[in-house]
């Protein structure tokens, strides 16, 4: 039998404000911050505290909800998830349940429309580190709704609140996927989105951005849906992608072999590339979710919501879209630029900086100066070689006043020293040299250097002429215009 | 209408409980009872009354994003029972 997937997605989005969602600790990175080093006793759920809801949280919110096409609740209300977990210190997590921000959205994924449920806001929880009896810690990341979990050889876990009460949004789909690459291409543009929107820099591995596919399967042509399992622990995009796949199969397997799916949590093994039963899940009601009574409702007025459309910037799909018309980008190209916003903004830059045909701007960009970046560890968006310079550069080239060769090793050294192509190819003496009575006489003095060479050739060995070339090149010490001299050279080998 | 047995425990679980069988009967009871007492608010026809989701019956207040220090983790970490590399110290909890 054939079946089909069908999987929705959960994706949790940290707001990287400056400070918490319902008080004022500051917003650190929890992998390298010391430990409860931002913790107020707000966050830390004393008795007798009272959350105030930062305005900026509900901003970057809003932003994103309307980049999706949703429609935003005028008054929505924020709800207690109850459950018992140290990672809580409340003993409830605040969300927001019967009235979210915002609903109906959508999004798509090359043609296929993908329907966003909802998206509303709730807060991080804190984060465990397991230290096992011989002293070796592990982390545990945030297995809400846990339960019994004790560890067999004894230890101790720690605490660390740093992250409880961080802004999270949580966006969740109609279960709309029915492959593992349309999963990773959704929870990729997603990330772009985030970026875009300057609320989050949808680093994965740092656990900013969370992804947690449900997925099921079901008999093609049927309409009712299987039993779903929920992913966790999918720290990249490429632990997304496999840990669905794996997922998928494993599922039909279990049905082909007469089994059946049991409703459940489970963990991505990195390591074993497999998934690993973590918990039976809880139902909706044993959270016993009822209104904040800390919280007033939340009322976003309608000037709000035109503050936050008018304010939108160019949006992936819409920049992805332009340059594929606009400079004639292939899909990988045009996703490549724009998955990337300050490589996407730095090419288009160059462009408008006289930086010459779309082509070879994109090569240089993508080609030369990416990898420049990428092993120097500077990004796009560091202000290393500014557009500008990297446009000037491209414009010796186009007018034959440096040579492909050279222009690397100018970039190179701009890169090193900041300094410009034209002040470099001064200093250097590195100028391209077309002038025809110079380059007639190099060649003519290698080929007297070289009478063996010069025989073979004229004896039919014509891959001679290659090696000729390389000499006088050499000789010009890699200046000389290579158009010039495999003309002038041609013409001395015909004679 | 009173509690089931596995209702009770199924409640303890949720809270991290762990009740002797006298204690799930006395429990059942007094649960029970409590419930009974709500219930009769029911009983009242609330189909013309909104929903009220806060007392305080004002609209958001809302606080600028601005950073303060926190406690820091010595001044936080005085109250723990225990306490390991600048964080609380709990018993075991694992998968």
């Amino acid at each position: 039998m054939n079946y089909e997937p069908v999987i929705g997605l959960e994706v949790h989005i940290e707001m990287l404000t400056k400070s918490k969602m319902f008080c004022s600790c500051p917003v650190v990175d929890s992998v390298s911050a010391e430990p409860n080093s931002a913790v107020c006793p707000i966050c830390a759920g004393h008795p007798g505290t009272l959350p105030v809801l930062n305005e900026t949280v509900v901003d970057f919110a809003l932003r994103v909800a309307t980049a999706l096409g949703c429609r935003i609740n005028p008054v929505s209300i924020f709800a207690r998830k109850n459950y018992f977990y140290p990672d809580l210190p409340k003993g409830y997590q605040i969300s927001q349940y019967e009235e979210p921000l915002a609903v109906e959205g959508q999004i798509f994924i090359g043609e296929k429309l993908i329907r966003i449920r909802r998206v509303h806001l709730e807060e991080d929880t804190g984060k465990l580190t397991h230290v096992d009896g011989r002293g070796t810690a592990e982390s545990a990341e945030n297995p809400v709704e846990s339960q019994n979990r004790r560890a067999p050889t004894g230890g101790y876990s720690l605490v660390d609140l740093n992250r409880a009460g961080v802004p999270l949004l949580e966006i969740v789909t109609e279960p709309d996927f029915h492959s593992a690459e349309d999963v990773r291409a959704y929870a990729e543009l997603l990330r772009a989105l985030v970026r875009y929107l300057g609320v989050n820099s949808g680093d994965l591995e740092k656990g900013v951005m969370r992804v947690e596919p449900n997925i099921s399967v079901r008999p093609v042509g049927t309409e009712t849906l299987g039993t779903k399992v929920e992913i966790k622990n999918l720290n990249s995009f490429r632990a997304l992608e496999r840990g669905v796949a794996y997922e998928i199969s494993r599922q039909i397997q279990l049905i082909e072999a007469g089994g059946a799916v049991a409703q459940e949590t489970v963990g991505w093994d990195e390591a074993k590339q497999s998934t690993y039963s973590q918990r039976s899940k809880e139902d909706a009601h044993d959270y016993r979710y009822f209104p904040e009574p800390d919280l007033p409702p939340l009322v976003v007025s309608e000037s709000w919501m035109n503050r936050v459309r008018a304010s939108l910037p160019e949006l992936p799909w819409e920049r992805y879209k332009r340059f594929r018309a606009d400079y004639g980008l292939n899909h990988g190209e045009a996703w490549g630029l724009v998955s990337e916003k300050a490589a996407g903004e730095y090419f288009q830059s160059v462009l408008g900086a006289g930086g010459g045909a779309v082509r070879t701007v994109y090569a240089w960009v993508t080609g030369e100066l990416f990898s420049l970046m990428n092993t120097s560890g500077y990004g796009f968006e560091s202000g290393k070689l500014p557009p500008q310079e990297m446009a000037a550069l491209l414009k010796l080239l186009a007018d034959g006043k440096i040579n492909q060769n050279t222009a690397k090793n100018v970039l190179a050294e701009m890169f090193a020293s900041g300094a410009s192509a034209e002040s470099i190819v001064a200093a250097r003496g590195l100028a391209q040299v077309s002038d025809a009575g110079f380059i007639a006489q190099i060649v003519a003095e290698t080929l007297r250097e070289n009478p063996h060479e010069l025989e073979s050739y004229r004896a039919g060995k014509v891959t001679v002429a290659n090696f000729l070339f390389g000499q006088v090149m050499k000789k010009a010490a890699g200046k000389a215009n290579p158009q010039v001299v495999r003309a002038e050279l041609e013409r001395r080998l015909k004679e | 209408m009173p509690l089931t047995l596995q209702e009770v425990e199924h409640i303890a679980k949720l809270a991290r409980l762990e009740l002797t069988d006298e204690e799930k009967t006395r429990y059942r009871e007094q649960l029970s009872a409590i419930l009974d007492h709500v219930a009769q608010l029911q009983k009242l026809d609330t189909s013309s009354v909104p929903p009220l989701a806060g007392m305080s019956g004002s609209e958001s207040h809302l606080r600028p994003d601005l950073a303060r220090p926190g406690l820091g983790a010595a001044e936080l970490l005085k109250n723990a029972p225990a306490q390991a590399d600048a964080q609380f110290k709990i018993p075991p909890v694992f998968e």
